[in-house]
């Protein structure tokens, strides 16, 4: 603690900082928003890692075991019902506006992911996403995509350009915004998913043996 | 002056209700101060003009988090109920 508060106090009152490095190559970096520039072209690696930490943290999850749908409350489905037929269409059409208003103001793929996720924690709670999560195929194909395309371009962009996703002048802009759509499903399917708390729940051969079929 | 109290509000807040939502015993509470917490450090990052975390903030740290700690919660309940009642009869 003292450590800590000798630290905060012996900090430069007015730090050199990388603002300024940053703000004056804005024009060549494909996008007009600083954050963003930083966070998908100057330092693109640590983006890759995070969408890499975060497809870790579901497999962990999934290595715990079968995870189990919220038990099925009646009386409360008209309600979430209606709530929901009017979020979801909000949450999707927010969340491709921060997608694509990431590039010159607040936002991106971890925002819009983050409203994805919400939205199928929501589908998950309303039962809406029985069938979609037997899929687990699709599932885990949609889960990668976000990695595999970030190593993808980087990989095309090193041998093209000589570094890591040094991306080649006036390609930037497209290049990141391929990069954060797929990044965006892979997060928003990532964060919702870890709500069932492991693997989803047995396919449809084995549980309808076990429980009646629902008709959602 | 409006700022500056404003500020201070969410200062003293944010530690507050850290500072409950560690020590509360009933979990659940626990959990709803968390949640408040991060939607108050969202507020936070907004006043140091950081709208990028915030929005990342309030989506992760407060509204995801949130409803992951409440369905770990309700797990927990879940395996408590299942398992306290026989150990409770033969206590009795």
């Amino acid at each position: 603690m003292g450590a800590l508060s000798w630290a905060a106090l012996s900090l430069p009152a007015k730090p050199p900082g990388l603002a300024k490095a940053s703000l004056d190559r804005l024009g060549e970096s494909g996008v007009a928003h600083p954050v963003t520039a930083v966070l998908l072209n100057y330092r693109g690696y640590d983006t890759l890692l995070e969408v890499g930490v975060l497809l870790l943290a579901l497999a962990g999850a999934w290595s715990l075991g079968r995870g189990e749908q919220p038990a099925e409350n009646p009386q409360s489905r008209p309600l979430l019902l209606s709530l929901l037929r009017v979020l979801l269409p909000m949450l999707l059409l927010a969340a491709g506006h921060l997608l694509w208003i990431g590039a010159f103001a607040p936002g991106g793929a971890f925002q819009g992911g983050a409203l994805l996720g919400g939205a199928l924690v929501l589908l998950i709670l309303g039962g809406l996403a029985r069938r979609a999560l037997k899929r687990e195929r699709c599932l885990r194909a949609g889960l990668a995509l976000g990695v595999l395309v970030f190593a993808g371009i980087a990989a095309v962009t090193m041998a093209l350009t000589g570094g890591l996703l040094q991306y080649p002048p006036g390609a930037g802009g497209a290049l990141i915004l391929v990069i954060e759509t797929a990044a965006m499903v892979s997060i928003g399917l990532a964060l919702g998913l870890l709500y069932l708390g492991g693997q989803p729940p047995e396919g449809a051969r084995r549980s309808l043996l076990a429980t009646p079929p629902d008709h959602a | 002056m409006i700022w500056r109290s404003f500020d201070w509000f969410l200062l003293l807040a944010i530690v507050g209700l850290g500072w409950r939502s560690l020590n509360d015993r009933d979990l659940f509470r626990a959990v709803i101060q968390f949640i408040a917490f991060g939607l108050l450090a969202a507020v936070a990052w907004v006043r140091l003009r950081a709208p990028d975390v915030a929005l990342a903030e309030a989506a992760v740290g407060s509204g995801l988090t949130g409803a992951l700690l409440l369905s770990a919660l309700a797990r927990m309940r879940r395996r408590e109920q299942q398992a306290v009642p026989p150990r409770t009869e033969a206590s009795e």
